[in-house]
This record gives C-alpha cells, sequence and structure tokens, in this order.
C-alpha cells in the first residue's frame, strides 16, 4: 500500500516537465502574440510546405538506403559464431559513442571543396566535385549518423532465427534469394520496422546535419523550428506549430509501423 | 554469390563508418591548421585543447550536470519503479506511456517544450536560463531510462522475498534496504550509467536550455564546428574516442575475466 507513493514525486516531476511542456507547444500552436486562439500559425505552416517535403524526402531515402545496407551487415553478424557477433557489434556501436557533431565536423572535412575526396580526385586531374552543401550530402550525413540504429534491432530479431529452419529451407530446394524473402525477412519484422521508427524519427527532426552539411540551401523543418525559437526570426507560436506538425507525422509513422511488427508478432 | 554480397556489404559499412573517425585522428596530429594537407606530425592542438579555456569551463560544466543530474534522476526514478510496479495494471500502462514520451519524442521538440516552460519561468519569477535549467532539463530525459532498466529487475524479484524478511522481523524500512534495493541493484547502475552517457552527449536539448551564459561541451564544440578552421576540434575527438575504446575494451576484459573466473570456480567445485 505505502509503496506506490513512492513513484508521487516522479509523477509530479513527469506533469511539470514532460505533460505540461507538451501543453505550452500546443497552446502556443493555436494562440497570437496576445494569447488569443488562432488557427493562423497552422495557416501558415503552407509557406513551409516546400521545407516539410523536403524533409521527409530526404529522411525517406536515408532510412530505404540505412535498410538497404542494414539487412545483409545485420544478417551476416547474427551467423558468426557467439563470439565473433560481440565483437562485430562493438565495432558498429563504438561509433555511436561519439557525439554526433563530431561525426558529422568529419563529413565536412571530408567532402569539403578543398577535402580529402577532392585532393584525391586532383591526384588523377579530376574535379573538384562539389560534394557537400547539397541534398546527397545531407542524405548521407543521416546514415552516417543513424545507420548504427538500423543494424542493432535488426540484429537482434535476426539472431533468433533458428539455424535449422534456415536449412530447412535449403534443404526443400529455396535459393539463396528465395531464404531472404520467404523466410528472413518475414522473421525480421519485428527489427525492420523498430530500425524504420530509430532511423527516421532522428533524421526527419534534424537541424544541425542539414546546416552543416547542406550549406544553408537545404533546410529541414528542424531548422527552421530551430530559428522560430533561437534565431532571427524568434516567434514562438510559429516555431510550436511546426513542432506540432512534426510530432503528428512522427506519431503517424510510429503507429504505422508499431501496427505492421506487432500484427506479425500476433500471428 | 549472396555471401560475397553480403560480406562485400559489411566490409563497405565497416569502412563507412571509421573512415570519417580515422582522418579526424590523423589531422589532430597535423603541423598545419589545413584539414586536408598533412604537413608533418605535431602535438601543437592537443597543447592549445589544453589552454582552451572555454573547452576546459564547457568540459566542466558538462561532468557537473551528468553527475548531479544523473544522480537525482537515478534516486528519483528508482523510488518511481518501485512505486510503479505496485500500481494497479492500468495505472501503470498510463504512467509508463508518459514515461515513454522523452524517449520516443524527437529531442528538438523535447528541447522546445522545456524552453517554453522555462521561459515562463523566466516571466513569473526570477529564473534565469543556465545550469539549473539544464539540470532539470537533463533530469527530465534521464528519468525514463532508469524506470525502463529497473521495472524489468522488479518483475524478475520473487515478491516472496520482502514477506518472508518481514516474517523473519525485518521492518519495512529494513526490508527495502537489505532485499529490494540489492536485488534490482544491476539495473540501477545501469540505468545511471545510461543516464551520464546520455547527459554527457546531449546537445540538442541542451542547445535550447542553457542560455546564453552556460556551455556544455558539446554546445562548445558546435560553436566551433561553426568556425571554418578549428584543428582543436579533431584533437578533443581523437581523446574521446580513446577514451571510449579504452572503457569499452576495459569493460569487456572484466565480464571475459569474470565469466572464465566463474567457469575455473564451477570446475573447481565439480571436482
Amino acid at each position: 500500500m505505502k509503496t506506490k507513493i513512492l513513484a508521487v514525486p516522479y509523477i509530479i516531476w513527469m506533469i511539470i516537465f514532460t505533460i505540461i511542456p507538451l501543453g505550452l507547444v500546443i497552446f502556443f500552436a493555436f494562440t497570437t502574440q496576445s494569447g488569443k486562439f488562432t488557427f493562423s500559425n497552422i495557416v501558415a505552416m503552407n509557406d513551409y510546405l516546400d521545407v516539410l517535403f523536403r524533409s521527409i524526402e530526404f529522411s525517406v531515402i536515408a532510412t530505404v538506403i540505412c535498410l538497404l545496407l542494414g539487412l545483409p551487415v545485420a544478417y551476416l553478424i547474427s551467423r558468426l559464431a557467439r563470439g565473433k557477433q560481440g565483437t562485430m557489434l562493438m565495432i558498429v556501436i563504438i561509433p555511436m559513442w561519439i557525439n554526433f557533431l563530431l561525426r558529422t565536423y568529419a563529413w565536412m572535412t571530408l567532402l569539403e571543396e578543398n577535402g580529402i575526396i577532392n585532393r584525391f580526385f586532383g591526384l588523377f586531374h579530376l574535379g573538384p566535385f562539389n560534394l557537400i552543401n547539397n541534398s546527397g550530402a545531407v542524405i548521407l550525413g543521416m546514415i552516417y549518423n543513424y545507420i548504427p540504429f538500423m543494424i542493432l534491432p535488426l540484429y537482434s530479431v535476426m539472431t533468433k532465427i533458428d539455424e535449422n529452419v534456415i536449412e530447412a529451407a535449403q534443404d526443400l530446394g529455396c535459393s539463396g534469394f528465395h531464404i531472404m524473402t520467404k523466410i528472413i525477412l518475414p522473421l525480421s519484422k519485428q527489427g525492420i520496422s523498430t530500425g524504420i521508427i530509430t532511423v527516421f524519427v532522428p533524421s526527419v527532426s534534424t537541424f544541425i546535419i542539414s546546416r552543416m552539411l547542406g550549406g544553408g540551401t537545404n533546410d529541414l523543418i528542424g531548422d527552421i523550428i530551430e530559428s522560430q525559437f533561437l534565431g532571427n526570426s524568434y516567434n514562438p507560436h510559429l516555431g510550436s506549430a511546426m513542432s506540432l506538425v512534426l510530432m503528428v507525422i512522427v506519431l503517424l509513422i510510429m503507429s504505422l509501423f508499431n501496427q505492421f511488427g506487432s500484427e506479425e508478432a500476433v500471428i | 554469390m549472396n555471401k560475397i554480397l553480403s560480406r562485400t556489404i559489411t566490409a563497405f559499412v565497416i569502412v563507412f563508418l571509421y573512415i570519417p573517425i580515422l582522418v579526424l585522428i590523423v589531422f589532430s596530429f597535423n603541423a598545419s591548421k589545413s584539414r586536408a594537407n598533412f604537413t608533418g606530425f605535431s602535438l601543437q592542438w592537443y597543447e592549445k585543447l589544453f589552454h582552451n579555456e572555454a573547452i576546459l569551463t564547457a568540459l566542466f560544466n558538462t561532468i557537473i550536470i551528468a553527475l548531479i543530474s544523473s544522480l537525482l534522476a537515478t534516486i528519483i526514478g528508482t523510488a518511481a519503479a518501485i512505486g510503479i510496479n505496485r500500481m494497479r495494471p492500468v495505472t501503470k500502462a498510463t504512467i509508463m506511456n508518459v514515461t515513454y514520451i522523452p524517449i520516443i519524442n524527437p529531442e528538438i521538440i523535447t528541447g522546445v517544450s522545456l524552453m517554453l516552460l522555462f521561459r515562463a519561468f523566466t516571466v513569473y519569477s526570477g529564473f534565469e536560463f543556465g545550469l539549473v535549467s539544464l539540470i532539470l532539463a537533463h533530469i527530465t530525459f534521464n528519468i525514463p531510462y532508469i524506470i525502463y532498466s529497473i521495472i524489468p529487475k522488479l518483475r524478475q524479484m520473487n515478491p516472496n522475498l520482502v514477506e518472508a524478511a518481514q516474517d523473519l522481523g525485518c521492518s519495512s524500512a529494513q526490508a527495502f534496504f537489505k532485499v529490494t534495493i540489492p536485488e534490482i541493484m544491476p539495473g540501477v547502475l545501469s540505468g545511471f550509467l545510461m543516464a551520464i552517457t546520455y547527459s554527457i552527449d546531449d546537445f540538442v536539448i541542451s542547445y535550447f536550455n542553457s542560455g546564453t551564459t552556460v556551455e556544455t561541451l558539446p554546445i562548445t564544440i558546435y560553436s566551433m564546428t561553426r568556425k571554418k578552421v578549428s584543428p582543436e576540434i579533431n584533437a578533443l575527438s581523437t581523446i574521446i574516442f580513446i577514451v571510449i575504446l579504452a572503457v569499452l575494451i576495459i569493460k569487456n576484459a572484466i565480464s571475459n575475466y569474470k565469466l572464465r573466473k566463474e567457469r575455473l570456480e564451477y570446475l573447481a567445485s565439480k571436482s
């Protein structure tokens, strides 16, 4: 009976620092500077639809590429001997321990006009190529930062797939391609949906990667939100409306893929 | 065929993951300021780094914030987990769902929502953005990780243990400190360590809630990347990378050692 009271400080904390702040976002999104109810902030989002679609487009591309690269990597690791699995996982995880600002900064030094890649091509009298400050660089930054988030959940479901199931399929005449499409992928649905969520959510809401690698011409929704709160165009009401839209997108994606994953778990 | 392809892709991904880091490390020893031209070996960027007042202050702030926020989050979170575990399923599910919000919400939204709250504080009281707002924000995003790492331990625990202790004459407080706490300690510790790492690593939420006077290390790094050339960043990345590598290798060695010791003890008890 008494032990329940132990949760009271946290519940108060949660109300003050999680629920009320989100309530404030909703309140600001639907009010004017003088505190009157309005839809104008949401309507003003019309001007930023291109940014919104660009954010979604970039993060969808990054997520798909992470999935395509992550599947073979996770599968390969899951079929190794136990001890080797641990080492390989550590190799995938170590870069994640370095702050993402430093990881993204590293790509700046590689891609810039006088960067190492262009110098390398320069040896063969090629280039310089325009590698940075474009959409490709931003997508590359997303893939680089978030690909471990795809590999880890994929690995954790794939490592549970019984080797005998795969061998049985082989005995019954399955080709390598069919083993992938008929056995591995269906059994990995849960990991695939988790991986998609954990790559898509930080990608669609990032504002640093686009700023560092996109050169100011590839602003994403996160950059616009940031400039409404800390930048020159200070307007927390519009910023809150954008945050709300971003939150709705994230929730939609999550409920879509959570269903996709759990559906399989029931069957 | 399939195997060759998956091996090639895996090798490619690993190279892709490590090349930028290696380049950072190599250029931390560069004699010149260039980020692309290696002109000779030198340790000058390390020397400059250790004399960089801004970085050292930021490092100090980061450690203080991480320690205080993780400690408070662990206390609040451990108590919460024990309380939540005893609640009715519906209440429990509701609280756990709200607890999940800071984990799944995009960081930028957690950041701006807390900023709106602290702005409201500054309007209605003398509150100012700085160390306190940072610590409050860090506690907020750390508590969920603590709760989620303790709840499974509580579920695994035999509920009769506490009753048995009380039957044997423990007061409920004694039973709590002598039975419950030791049982869930591994979860508490791993939650605490997770909180520290998240706290040290956090940029986005701190960026919105630090105000103009206090900087954490990631915020300083960010302002350094805005300047075109600052090779001290390379030196800093190298040190961070080596520290992380050392911690992980030591952790691995300890768990290997424990495993071997257990196996030896098991064999000894058999013979």
